[in-house]
């Protein structure tokens, strides 16, 4: 077995504690251990991008782990945990299938993921091409997660987790984006979260819940 | 040619064989003399039968060195000889029908009392025949006397099956069990003329020198699957194994499950690894996935059952579904050119099905025994039977043990080769399968897991603990010959466990003889078994074996010796209620409701709950099988509406029918034009 | 015979004699952790001493079966030391029994202390028998997956090669390995009947798992019983060590400085385990019984993933 050099080793590791992460949040209850995975997933993120700033030689991936860890690892979750003392909401309720089985489904998902990027990532030329597998089943991971999840707030985190997953995709793969369109995506999440926020009070002046089952009601009889 | 032949009879293998054959069908034919007499019948007959078997192991395990024999016997249709053939392979399967059929039929012998049941002359005749016809499956080498042979085996063990034939449910399983065994028997038949290639001659060795394009070898293999798993009970297929088998007599029953399950694996090496010469690897993948599959499926499904007979049935389903994983591998491995690895999953599938016939049939006749003893098949009525029965008990728990796969039995040594197997799988050519058969490995061992809780189920609530009626402390322990049958299986099953290295051995020569290579040359020592490189893997059971024994026995000596070995009796804790009755321990539903609430959506669920206004409030909970509804009741359904809509041609008037022979003929005559 | 196969005899009777301070040390550390003064890290040999004195008191219905199954979960777990390496690679089963079968001796002890559970025939018994062979029933296949990924990177199932070369390639990170050491943790807290699955120091029946199946038991049986828990506790204690952190472990071709060196770095690596096994205790609270499945089951699937991850990333 060939040993990989130390910073592919690294990039490895870091794109390990993601899938870690995205898996660990299919199978968590309480909401802020949800919103601490998803600072750690940050942390990994930017690390894994400054290492593969540092070995490719890419200087524009620094800023994008400096804007990174401001976004992901401090400002998002202060607002989460803001949120959620607001909103008082501490416990997600029971999942639409229970967890075992959407783990099982995340399994799934994930060898889907593994087999559909290899050859992909054989057509890459990126120093953390074989990274691009974990990339694609974080994104899917978290898409599953919004899927089954019954509050508001879960459903948050895992579209954010996407985005996290989306963007390690782009750096595995090419290098990250072109830095105008991080920053443009960057906005728009931030802004997404400013809004939601504002529609969760919303809700919650409704139905005096945040479980989204409520919002079925809404409909044309 | 005959008379040539028999200065040569008198020292060959398939001479041996075949006159076991002919000997087994003169025992039945000589049942029917004296049918009602038990010690005749019963005792004597069997026992010629259980020696008759004894020679067949013998004469299998000689000819494994001799060269291959096959000749054409005589009889049958005027241009239809019997053609038979004794190769490693058929002399595998004969030595496991030897093997097991002269435990069963020893304890068949001291099965039958004066007064009970059906007559034995009739049994006899049944059974024996049942023993010849799957002798001949084995040795058949064309298609005409396997269909011949497929056929009487199926309708012998129908007769068997339906020996209780007043009641209806055990009527009810004879039919189903002979729907799919004929459906399947017609799956085998197409297959036969597809392998035949053009040539119209339906001998195996004209099927072996025909060459199939991939397409129709590929239909031949699906065919073979489908008509050969209806018989071994691979899911869809499987809805008649778990209502035959507890609908028969314990020894047909294990004669079943443990010998004629496996002469369906047979039919399916035989068909894909020597007429198909050499299979494709994703043939290979699809019998994997149906394995795996079908593995844990009779796996959960046996955690819930209530009767023990149903729960040993699923359990074959199980093991069928692990032996049908092994093929798959094999067939995996030699379709992308790895011969040495697709010889270790070929010899871990047929060490399996030789491990399985030990064990199964050892439980079976155990269910016998205290199904006779105490007249309960359901798990809710026994309990505390090692201390009635504690000859059965304790052979029933070497079975038990060997069907956990715990070391160092035997069935340990099967899962291990396998296991052993799917470490190569990340080898694999090819990128996707190469990630997907190691996750085959993780439902192995969710299915060998769950195969251990489904025996401490068994044992247990039959067993050990008090006895939950009243009723059950006049149960006695079986009959010498009872015991003895039983004793020769739990032998079988520590022999095949400690001695893997001799068993390999003889595997080696079907190995080579249908993938090519063997896997048994770095065998460097006789107790220590290295599938494939000493460094890589390697497992000692003798060694194992003493070592358990000795730290076992030196704990106890030096406990013994150092402090004491005072007992003293007393009652057991009760938790401060005094009124604990045997009724309250687990029952066989209580023990499956872990699996139950876990794999919920596998099961048809219906329940009875009491309300509490209710004057006598009663709780039932009946758990079925899903495949009836996605499967069998559409079909059963569209069936009956065709034959309706065909029935509308019956309108009782004599003008029509005439009309119909008029208009045919008028139709022929125009084509004719 | 040479050094190394006389270190290798050495091992399994040193564990044995040894794994009741492991027991002793995890429970001083907790007591330490909970402001209490501590019984001391000797206290198992007293209460194991005291036990072995007194009379064996055994209820009515009772079989040979309940009588004989301390021994076989004993003895089975003495066999398991030997085959573990400890501080030195040359353990004395190694040869005979590989990672598959040491799965297999764990099972058979727990099949045996299921059945002798299940033998006095009350209730507290039985539902610990259907506990245990639950908490079996998923944490078994957990532990084949890591033991399969450990395998596949060394390309060995034979526990002495595994580590042999997990402790000669110095400082590769293996990301399946994370995975594979996070699903080990999680197993051996579920097997060894320790918080969060199973309290050992509770007196409730109901939530009981371990305890309820060795209710009846008492005197020298009772010891023997302890004995095993503890000397499994060590043995899997030792696996974990051995697995995924195995520098420090006497190699094939170890000489004498290093196998002087091995035993109290050995010592080292168990004490530091105890310890971090009793803060992981004292930080978490129990679970549900019907959170149980759901606990093993993310161990079981962390696993899986962790040889996904190897078959992807590490090929």
């Amino acid at each position: 077995m060939t040993t990989l050099p130390l910073s592919s080793q690294l990039i490895n590791l870091g794109a390990a504690v993601l899938l870690l992460t995205s898996f660990a949040m299919l199978s968590q209850r309480r909401i802020v251990s949800l919103v601490n995975l998803f600072a750690i997933q940050g942390a990994a993120l930017s690390a894994s991008t400054a290492i593969v700033a540092y070995t490719s030689g890419q200087h524009h991936l620094y800023y994008s782990a400096a804007l990174s860890v401001a976004l992901k690892m401090l400002l998002l979750p202060w607002i989460l945990h803001r949120l959620i003392r607001r909103l008082n909401v501490r416990w997600d309720t029971e999942p639409l299938i229970n967890i075992p089985t959407t783990m099982l489904v995340g399994i799934v998902l994930v060898v889907f993921a593994f087999g559909l990027a290899q050859p992909i990532s054989q057509m890459s030329t990126t120093i953390a091409r074989s990274t691009l597998g974990i990339a694609l089943a974080v994104v899917m991971l978290s898409f599953l997660m919004m899927i089954t999840r019954r509050k508001a707030i879960s459903q948050i985190v895992g579209f954010l987790a996407m985005e996290n997953g989306l963007f390690f995709a782009a750096t595995s793969a090419t290098y990250g984006m072109p830095m105008v369109v991080e920053l443009g995506v960057a906005l728009d999440v931030l802004i997404g979260m400013v809004i939601l926020g504002v529609f969760f009070f919303q809700i919650r002046e409704q139905f005096d819940s945040l479980d989204l089952q409520h919002l079925e009601q809404l409909r044309e009889d | 040619m005959l008379a040539g032949g028999l200065g040569v009879m008198a020292v060959s293998p398939l001479a041996l064989v075949l006159g076991v054959v002919v000997g087994w069908t003169a025992v039945g034919a000589a049942g029917l003399l004296r049918p009602r007499d038990v010690a005749f019948a019963g005792r004597a007959l069997f026992g010629v039968g259980a020696v008759g078997a004894f020679v067949l192991l013998a004469a299998a395990i000689w000819s494994l060195g001799q060269p291959v024999q096959g000749w054409v016997l005589p009889l049958g249709l005027p241009d239809l000889p019997l053609h038979v053939r004794l190769d490693p392979l058929a002399a595998f399967f004969l030595a496991l029908i030897g093997a097991s059929t002269v435990g069963i039929s020893i304890y068949s012998a001291g099965y039958f009392r004066a007064g009970e049941g059906a007559a034995p002359g009739l049994m006899c005749l049944q059974y024996h025949v049942f023993l010849a016809s799957m002798a001949m499956v084995v040795l058949a080498n064309d298609a005409y006397t396997f269909m011949v042979a497929w056929e009487t085996m199926a309708l012998a063990s129908y007769f068997l099956v339906t020996t209780q034939h007043r009641v209806a449910e055990i009527r009810q399983a004879g039919f189903l069990y002979l729907l799919l065994a004929h459906i399947g028997a017609i799956g085998i038949l197409l297959c036969f003329g597809v392998l035949q290639g053009g040539s119209w001659h339906f001998t195996f060795d004209a099927m072996r020198a025909a060459t199939l394009s991939p397409g129709w070898a590929s239909v031949a293999f699906g065919l073979a699957l489908f008509g050969f798993g209806a018989k071994a009970g691979l899911v869809p297929l499987h809805v008649w194994l778990p209502e035959a088998h507890p609908a028969a007599p314990s020894p047909v029953s294990a004669m079943m499950s443990g010998v004629m399950l496996k002469t369906a694996i047979y039919g399916i090496v035989r068909v894909s690894f020597d007429l198909l010469h050499a299979p494709v690897w994703w043939w290979g993948a699809l019998a994997l996935a149906l394995g795996a599959f079908t593995a844990v499926f009779g796996a959960i499904f046996a955690a819930v059952q209530t009767d023990m007979k149903r729960l040993l049935a699923y359990s074959s389903i199980e093991n069928i579904g692990i032996i049908v994983t092994g093929l798959g591998l094999a067939m995996l491995f030699r379709g992308l050119g790895m011969d040495a690895l697709a010889a270790l999953s070929l010899s871990a599938a047929l060490y399996h099905c030789i491990n399985h016939a030990q064990f199964k049939s050892l439980l079976f006749l155990a269910t016998g025994s205290v199904l006779h003893a105490t007249g309960q098949r359901n798990l809710g009525k026994l309990g505390g039977l090692i201390h009635r029965m504690p000859w059965v008990a304790w052979l029933a728990l070497v079975g038990t043990l060997a069907m956990a796969g715990l070391p160092p039995l035997n069935g340990f040594v099967s899962e291990w080769l396998l296991l052993q197997a799917y470490l190569f799988t990340p080898l694999l050519p090819h990128a996707i399968v190469n990630m997907l058969a190691p996750l085959g490995a993780a439902a192995f061992a969710l299915t060998v897991a769950l195969s251990a809780y489904v025996m401490v189920k068994f044992y247990g609530v039959i067993f050990l603990g008090r006895p939950r009626e009243i009723a059950l402390v006049q149960a006695h322990d079986a009959g010498w010959l009872e015991r003895i049958g039983l004793a020769w299986l739990a032998l079988g099953c520590v022999v095949l466990g400690l001695a893997p290295v001799a068993v390999l051995d003889s595997l080696d020569k079907i190995n080579v003889s249908l993938v090519g290579t063997g896997i048994g040359a770095q065998a460097e020592h006789w107790w220590l078994l290295t599938p494939v490189a000493a460094q890589r893997a390697s497992y000692g059971p003798l060694l194992f074996g003493a070592g358990l024994v000795l730290a076992v026995g030196l704990t106890f000596v030096v406990v013994r010796r150092l402090y004491h070995g005072r007992v003293r009796r007393s009652d057991p804790w009760d938790c401060g209620f005094p009124g604990q009755t045997p009724r309250m321990q687990d029952t066989a539903e209580g023990f499956g409701q872990p699996i139950r609430h876990m794999f919920g959506p596998f099961f048809r669920i219906e329940r009875e709950l009491p309300t509490p206004f209710d004057k006598e409030p009663r709780y039932a909970l009946r758990l079925g099988d899903r495949w009836w509804d996605w499967l069998y009741s559409p079909i059963a359904r569209a069936v009956q509406e065709c034959a309706r809509a065909i029935g509308y041609l019956q309108q009782g008037s004599i003008a029509l029918y005439l009309f119909y022979s008029f208009a045919t003929l008028l139709t022929l005559l125009a084509f004719a034009l | 015979m040479s050094a190394g196969s006389v270190i290798g005899l050495v091992e399994a009777p040193l564990a044995v004699l040894l794994a009741p301070l492991l027991i002793g040390w995890i429970d001083q550390c907790r007591a330490w952790l909970q402001n209490r003064r501590g019984a001391g890290v000797l206290q198992p040999y007293r209460t194991l001493r005291k036990l072995l004195h007194k009379d064996a008191v055994i209820a009515h219905g009772a079989s040979s079966l309940f009588r004989v199954s301390p021994y076989i979960q004993f003895g089975a777990m003495a066999m398991a030391a030997a085959i573990i390496p400890v501080f030195s690679v040359r353990a004395p089963l190694g040869v005979a029994a590989d990672t598959i079968a040491l799965v297999g001796v764990f099972a058979l002890a727990r099949v045996f202390m299921a059945l002798a559970a299940m033998d006095i025939g009350t209730a507290f018994g039985t539902l610990g028998a259907r506990r245990e062979m639950l908490v079996g029933f998923l944490s078994e296949p957990a532990l084949l997956m890591v033991f399969l990924t450990a395998s596949l990177i060394s390309q060995s199932t034979l526990l002495p090669t595994i580590v042999d070369v997990l402790g000669q390639i110095h400082l590769t990170i293996f990301p399946s390995l994370a995975f594979a050491a996070i699903a080990f943790v999680m197993v051996l807290l579920a097997e060894n009947a320790r918080i969060p699955i199973d309290n050992p120091s509770t007196h409730l029946e109901l939530t009981m798992i371990h305890e309820a199946m060795v209710l009846e038991y008492s005197g020298r049986h009772l010891a023997l019983i302890e004995w095993s828990s503890a000397l499994k506790l060590f043995n899997y204690a030792a696996i974990g060590v051995a697995l995924f952190v195995p520098w420090g472990l006497a190699g094939r071709a170890a000489g004498p400085v290093e196998l002087a060196l091995a035993l109290p770095i050995a010592a080292a690596k168990l004490a530091i385990a105890g310890a971090a096994l009793a803060i992981v205790e004292t930080l978490s609270a129990k679970l549900r019984i019907f959170r149980a499945p759901e606990f093993l089951a993310t161990a079981f699937l962390l696993a899986v993933l962790g040889l996904l991850v190897h078959l992807l990333l590490e090929r």
